[in-house]
Formats: C-alpha cells, sequence, structure tokens
C-alpha cells in the first residue's frame, strides 16, 4: 500500500499544473463562478467559452485530450493514475475537462467503431478540432433512458431521424451530436437502441434554448425532422447502442471535477481567515470552524473514492461500485457544501456576483442555484444508490 | 500508487477472519460481556500462538517485525468478530508505548512478555474531566529517593482489573505549558495503594476506575523520558485511534453483510425487502459512508506506519468511521426491525461498539476542533 505518487507521476503533475499556470489569463481561478460538482455553469460567457476552447485546443496539442488513447490514433497511453492526476489538476484550476468527445466519444469508436470509422473520426477528436454534445435524454427519457422514443428508420444508405431530445449541453455551439435513437421499435427496448452521429449543420435540426437556473443558457431541447444521417455515421452495429452507451460509463467514471472541491475548500479557508464582521474574525466563529472541518472530511472522502477508482481502473479492475459512490459522494458533497456556506454567511451568502459586499465574488448564491443540478445530472443520487444496492450489493430486483 | 495489501497482509485477513469466525462465535462474545473478567485465557493463547500479541514487534524483542498496517489489518478481522478481551490494551495501548517510550532495558524486558502472550496491560490517560489532552491530566507523582509517589484518579481504564501492568500518565512538573512535565509510569497492578473498580459500560468493555494513592513506583519503571511523555503519547494516541478505527470499518463491514444477508431473505408483501428501493437506498448508504471509512482509516494508517505528519488524516479517519459505524448499526437495525431489538440477536453487539468507539479517543466534535486548528482557523 503506498499513498504517494511514483517520482514519474509526480513529475507528470507538475508538468501539468506548470502548463495550466502558463496558459490560463489571471484570474481566472478566483473569477470562476462555477461550482463543484454543479452542470450549470460550465458554458459561462462567451469570453470564458473562448478561452476555454483556446485551452482545449493546446491541451490536444500536447496529447492530454486522448489522454490514454493508443498513440496510433494520436493518443498519449498515459496510465489510468496519470489520467486522473490530469483530470484532478485541470479541475483544481477550474478549467472543464476535455469534452465528451475525447472522453466518452472517442474511446466508444475506439473499442467498437469500424476501421474506417476509427481513421475518419479519432485524430480530429484528438485535436479538439471537432466535439460532440450528448443526445440521450427525451422528456419522457430521464433515469428511465433506456424508453426513448427518438427514432431512426434506414432509407437506402441513409437514416431518417425524427423525434426531441433534452438537456443538450452544448448543442447551440456544438457541430455534432452524439445520438441515442430507437432503430427497432419491436425489439426488446434496450435492443434496438443505436448510436449515430449527426452534424449539426444538417437540415431539419431546430435547436430551442433553456436557460437553466443559474441564468446561463447551457441547455438546449433538440428537435430532429426527417434529418437524414449518412449510414457510415452509425458506432459499430445497428441495435447495440445501449451496450455501448453503458460500456463507455467506464470512460467517465473520473470525471467528477474533483480537484474544483478542493480548490473551492481553499477559497473559503482563505476567505474565513482573512474576513472580520463587526470586530470579529470569522475563523473564530463555532460555525465557521465546524463547517470547515466537515468539509475537509467529506473533501478527503471524496478524494480517496476517487484514487480508489483510479487506481482500480489501472489494475484492470472494474470499479463499477466504487464508480457510483463516487459521483454520490461528491455530488452530495456539491449540496452540502453550497448549504453549508450559505448557512455560515447568513444574508452575505444570498449576494450575487458584482457587489463589493459579495463574498467570494458571488460564488456562494451560485453555488446553491447550480448544486441542484450536480444530484441529478449523469445519474441521479437515488439512481446511484440503486446501482450500488443492486449491482455492487447483490439486493435482487424484484 | 498502490491502494492495495500486500498478498501477506491479504493472507493475514483470511487466516485471521477463519479462526475468528470458528474460535470467537458470538455465543463467546456475549458471555464474555457476563464475564468479569471478559476473556478465556484459552483463547488468548491461541492467538498468541498464531503470532498476533508479536506481530508488531520488532524481531531482536521475539517479535516478527511487522508493520503498523498490518496490525490495521489484524485489528479490523477483530471488530468484525467483536473479539472481546485485552488485546488493544496490551498490544496498542502497552506495546505500542513502550516500542515509543521505553528504555533499551524496559523493552528486552517487557516487549518478550507482550510477544509471547504472557503480560496484560494498559494505559491509565483519562481522569474524571473526561478529557484526552495533557492538560486533562491532574494525576501527580513525587520523587521521593529512588521511587516516584502516584496519587490521583484515573477513570475509563480498560481492563485495569486483569492488568499486570498499567501504564500511568502523571504529572511530575507544574508548568505553564500543560504537555510539559508529564511523564509514564509502568505501574505494577499489585502495588499497594491501587483500587480498581470495572465499571459497567454500554459495550461491556471493562472499563476501570483505578484510585492511586500513595503508590509508589521504582524510579526504573519511569517509561523513557521523565517529563517527556506527552510527546511520545501524543504519537500513540495518532496510533490507537487509527488502530481503533480500523477496527470499527471491522464492524461496520460486519453489520452491513449482516444486513444484506437479511434483506435478501425477508419476505414482505410477497417480495424480499431488499427488493425495496427504500431498503437499497439505506445499504447504498451504508455501504457509501464505510467504503469512505475504509479508504481514510487506510490512508491514515499508511502515513501513521510511514511516520509522516498525519494528525488532520487522523482526525478525518476518526470522524469519518465514527459517523459510518454508527450510521450503519442505526440503518442495519431499522431494517432488521423488531427482531434487531433483541438481546439473542447480533445486531446489538455492533451497536453498542459503534457508540464506543465513536467516543473513545475524542469523538467527532474533539476531531473537528482539531481539524480546524490544523487548518489556521
Amino acid at each position: 500500500m503506498r499513498f504517494q505518487f511514483t517520482e514519474q507521476e509526480e513529475a507528470f503533475q507538475k508538468e501539468v499544473e506548470d502548463f495550466l499556470k502558463k496558459e490560463l489569463p489571471p484570474g481566472w481561478v478566483e473569477e470562476s463562478l462555477q461550482w463543484p460538482g454543479g452542470y450549470g455553469s460550465h458554458e459561462v460567457d462567451e469570453v470564458h467559452w473562448r478561452v476555454n476552447q483556446e485551452l482545449q485546443r493546446k491541451i490536444a496539442e500536447r496529447g492530454w485530450a486522448s489522454i490514454s488513447w493508443p498513440r496510433e490514433y494520436g493518443g498519449a497511453e498515459y496510465s489510468p493514475i496519470e489520467h486522473a492526476i490530469f483530470d484532478e489538476r485541470v479541475s483544481y484550476y477550474r478549467v472543464p475537462p476535455p469534452g465528451f468527445g475525447a472522453t466518452v466519444a472517442g474511446p466508444t469508436i475506439l473499442l467498437f467503431g469500424s476501421d474506417e470509422m476509427k481513421q475518419e473520426w479519432l485524430p480530429k477528436i484528438a485535436r479538439a478540432e471537432v466535439e460532440f454534445w450528448f443526445a440521450y435524454s427525451e422528456p419522457n427519457a430521464g433515469s428511465d433512458l433506456a424508453s426513448l422514443q427518438t427514432q431512426a428508420v434506414e432509407k437506402e444508405d441513409e437514416f431518417v431521424i425524427n423525434g426531441q431530445k433534452t438537456w443538450g449541453s452544448g448543442a447551440h455551439l456544438i457541430d455534432y451530436a452524439w445520438v441515442a435513437v430507437r432503430t427497432d421499435p419491436d425489439a426488446p427496448r434496450h435492443r434496438g437502441i443505436s448510436l449515430l452521429i449527426v452534424d449539426m449543420n444538417s437540415p431539419g435540426i431546430t435547436v430551442r434554448p433553456l436557460t437553466n437556473i443559474c441564468g446561463i443558457h447551457s441547455f438546449n431541447e433538440v428537435f430532429f425532422d426527417d434529418v437524414r444521417v449518412p449510414k457510415k455515421n452509425l458506432i459499430g452495429e445497428k441495435n447495440q447502442g445501449w451496450y455501448y452507451l453503458v460500456a463507455a460509463l467506464d470512460f467517465e467514471r473520473l470525471m467528477v471535477g474533483i480537484g474544483a472541491f478542493k480548490r473551492v475548500f481553499e477559497m473559503f479557508l482563505d476567505y474565513f481567515k482573512r474576513t472580520k464582521r463587526d470586530g470579529m474574525a470569522l475563523k473564530r466563529s463555532y460555525e465557521v470552524r465546524r463547517m470547515m472541518a466537515e468539509m475537509a472530511v467529506e473533501v478527503e472522502v471524496a478524494y480517496m473514492f476517487y484514487w480508489q477508482t483510479a487506481w482500480m481502473l489501472s489494475k484492470g479492475l472494474r470499479p463499477d461500485t466504487e464508480a457510483s459512490m463516487l459521483k454520490l459522494w461528491v455530488t452530495e458533497l456539491s449540496r452540502h457544501f453550497a448549504d453549508a456556506a450559505m448557512r455560515v454567511l447568513g444574508p452575505y451568502g444570498l449576494l450575487e456576483t458584482g457587489s463589493k459586499w459579495s463574498p467570494l465574488n458571488g460564488l456562494v448564491p451560485r453555488g446553491y442555484l447550480d448544486s441542484v443540478s450536480a444530484t441529478i445530472g449523469a445519474g441521479t443520487s437515488e439512481i446511484q444508490r440503486n446501482i450500488i444496492a443492486v449491482r455492487g450489493l447483490g439486493l435482487p430486483r424484484k | 500508487m498502490d491502494l492495495g495489501l500486500s498478498e501477506e497482509q491479504e493472507m493475514l485477513k483470511t487466516t485471521a477472519r477463519d479462526f475468528l469466525e470458528r474460535e470467537c462465535p458470538k455465543s463467546l462474545v456475549r458471555d464474555m460481556m457476563q464475564d468479569e473478567r471478559g476473556y478465556t485465557t484459552e483463547l488468548w493463547h491461541r492467538m498468541a500462538e498464531l503470532g498476533w500479541m508479536e506481530l508488531v514487534i520488532p524481531e531482536r524483542y521475539g517479535g516478527i517485525g511487522g508493520s503498523f498496517l498490518d496490525l490495521v489489518v489484524l485489528l479490523g478481522e477483530m471488530g468484525r468478530a467483536c473479539l472481546p478481551g485485552p488485546f488493544f490494551s496490551t498490544v496498542v495501548l502497552g506495546g505500542l508505548v513502550i516500542l515509543a517510550a521505553g528504555t533499551e532495558e524496559q523493552k528486552q524486558e517487557l516487549l518478550p512478555k507482550i510477544a509471547a502472550g504472557k503480560i496484560i496491560l494498559t494505559l491509565a490517560l483519562m481522569e474524571p474531566n473526561a478529557r484526552y489532552d495533557a492538560s486533562g491530566v491532574r494525576t501527580n507523582a513525587t520523587a521521593d529517593k529512588d521511587e516516584f509517589v502516584i496519587n490521583g484518579t484515573k477513570l475509563f481504564v480498560e481492563n485495569a482489573h486483569i492488568a499486570d501492568y498499567v501504564i500511568c500518565v502523571a504529572r511530575t512538573v507544574k508548568t505553564k505549558v500543560p504537555e510539559q512535565g508529564l511523564t509514564l509510569f509502568l505501574v505494577d497492578c499489585k502495588s499497594t495503594g491501587i483500587k480498581c473498580t470495572l465499571l459497567k459500560t454500554l459495550a461491556a468493555d471493562k472499563q476501570c476506575e483505578l484510585v492511586l494513592e500513595d503508590v509508589r513506583v521504582p524510579q526504573k519503571n519511569v517509561l523513557g523520558e521523565p517529563d517527556q511523555g506527552w510527546a511520545v503519547l501524543e504519537k500513540v494516541l495518532e496510533q490507537a485511534t487509527v488502530a481503533k478505527c480500523a477496527e470499527m470499518v471491522g464492524g461496520a463491514e460486519a453489520t452491513l453483510e449482516m444486513t444484506l444477508d437479511y434483506a435478501k431473505e425477508r419476505v414482505q408483501f410477497g417480495r424480499p425487502i431488499g427488493s425495496f428501493q427504500a431498503i437499497q437506498h439505506h445499504c447504498g448508504n451504508m455501504a457509501t459512508d464505510i467504503s469512505g471509512a475504509r479508504f481514510v482509516t487506510y490512508k491514515a494508517a499508511w502515513m501513521v506506519t510511514e511516520g509522516l505528519p498525519a494528525s488532520i488524516e487522523v482526525a478525518i479517519a476518526k470522524i469519518q468511521t465514527g459517523h459510518a459505524y454508527q450510521r450503519a448499526t442505526i440503518l442495519g437495525h431499522q431494517i432488521f426491525g423488531a427482531v434487531g431489538f433483541c438481546m439473542d440477536h447480533d445486531m446489538h453487539l455492533y451497536y453498542r461498539r459503534a457508540k464506543a468507539g465513536e467516543i473513545v479517543f475524542g469523538d467527532g466534535d474533539f476531531y473537528r476542533e482539531k481539524i480546524a486548528q490544523e487548518l489556521g482557523l
């Protein structure tokens, strides 16, 4: 047992850290209003979007977007531990992780795509030239994703898609959709789903913005009316989509933005140390001391789930339960942290960005809003508990 | 980074589990709760034969020179089995103090006896003020020729009633800084002036009141440097806290397994209750809390083993483990329903230990304040 990086891992951590320090504009970390675990504040504004796009390209230049892929397809063949180190540092500097193209679409193509598809897409994804948004959820298919209804019908050498997707993060900004469609309405529901890549410039696509609770346009409703997609854009085999989708969960297990929790913890620590209210140093307050001690425990436990999951991946073990525990723990922590900050700061906690009175640039009310999404997106807390209980602990379904 | 146990540790774990399942059934645990001594010499000797008492004692003192992490692995299994008796007080509270503080001569004399299971030890730190810090120590020791004379009352001294020696923490110098001027004494329990009273406690874990009245202790029984006892004790208390966490994680894991077996079997409304999400979510929460507790406990144990500064990690382990074990037993009880509320059932054995473990060596509030201080708040 060794809770310590090897020299090589430490050197890599430093390399990533040096890169981020050099490339990030001044004030980036302090100004970021992204709340750890939240889904609502990623695409904040055009300036941040552009800085981030530029940064993602530079990350890709170093082979870090496709960090764990084989070299043959533009990857860097790093170990799962190094991959985890990378994600930890990037999120610690409050940079959104490489997009779903690099983290999910690429690895899925790598495992299940045809050679032609690999040649066509992987190099572009590795260079961060293309990005995908995830067209999974529908108005009537949320936690029960396998009930999705959007249909794709084969016509000659094309698929024709009709239906509606929702919660499409970044669908208004991103060039390609990674769409789960029903290709066999008569098959048992898990066996009639396929995955397709859809060019967002195709005729018949309507994108309608959804403004999230933070007041940010990050989600969209997307309508597909007779949208034609070439058959070569089918991932792997027809009607196998559900299995690809489940297998792909493996690739995003570590994508919880773990470092942001530590960073925000440190920002609060610093704030409480330097702030007085009514002549009294906040750090002397019992409530502040208790909150920070509680958060220190929860953040450390979150990190332990994180490294445990990474370590298991590095050993070729399947961290199904651990990954669900990680997701459950960090997103519940996202809520606890926001609640605790609100409780401790009192009326000041209500102040949004823009006032000289706002603690931490108005991070707290943003976090209070954004943390609502944490325990819902990418599998609700209840779904995670179901997974832990049924797959991990062997409790019966019926 | 390597978060797995070594092959030897895995083997130790399996051997210990098999042995304790066989030799320490819950019927024995129950009997020992009633029994005044709280252990059987037979089981004690069998454990010694397996090499458990000598596990962390260096080879030159008759041990096998295992690491603290090995001990943590073993303690996990003991917690799982609710093992009664003086292993913890002898090896952790006694052995580790002597290892850390003892002179060469004292080690030569005492450690081989611990290794062979020939003596029972314990630590007398806490007093009626129920504090774990240096300023809580009011018992004093004054030098008189080649002896010290100790006076004071110690409370919550585990297994003092069966111990051969108790390591007594006493003030030898009055100072402004409470951490200075404390000395560790190896006190023979047969000394005149010692009065030991067994206390009845929630977990029947054989806590004692120890009244020392003009107890005379020879100079050579001062453990380590006089007046410098606290520095050693602080380190050993960290080890003891992690050791307790390991025991508690083992107990929590057993609680969860027991509960899962029941949830899979028990049928209500025509189906196993484990198929209801209300029950599944309780179990999911238990498992998550316990896994978290196991990981932070191992991290703290590894840091302590490596001799790295670990105050925050130890505090985190104790808070998380105390919380996880307690919640596991409460939710476990909820799932077992009325049957768990009976003396015949095993749940209360864990429920009792979870609470006792949460409190011993400092509870959540104690360690949260410690973390706040370490963070510079």
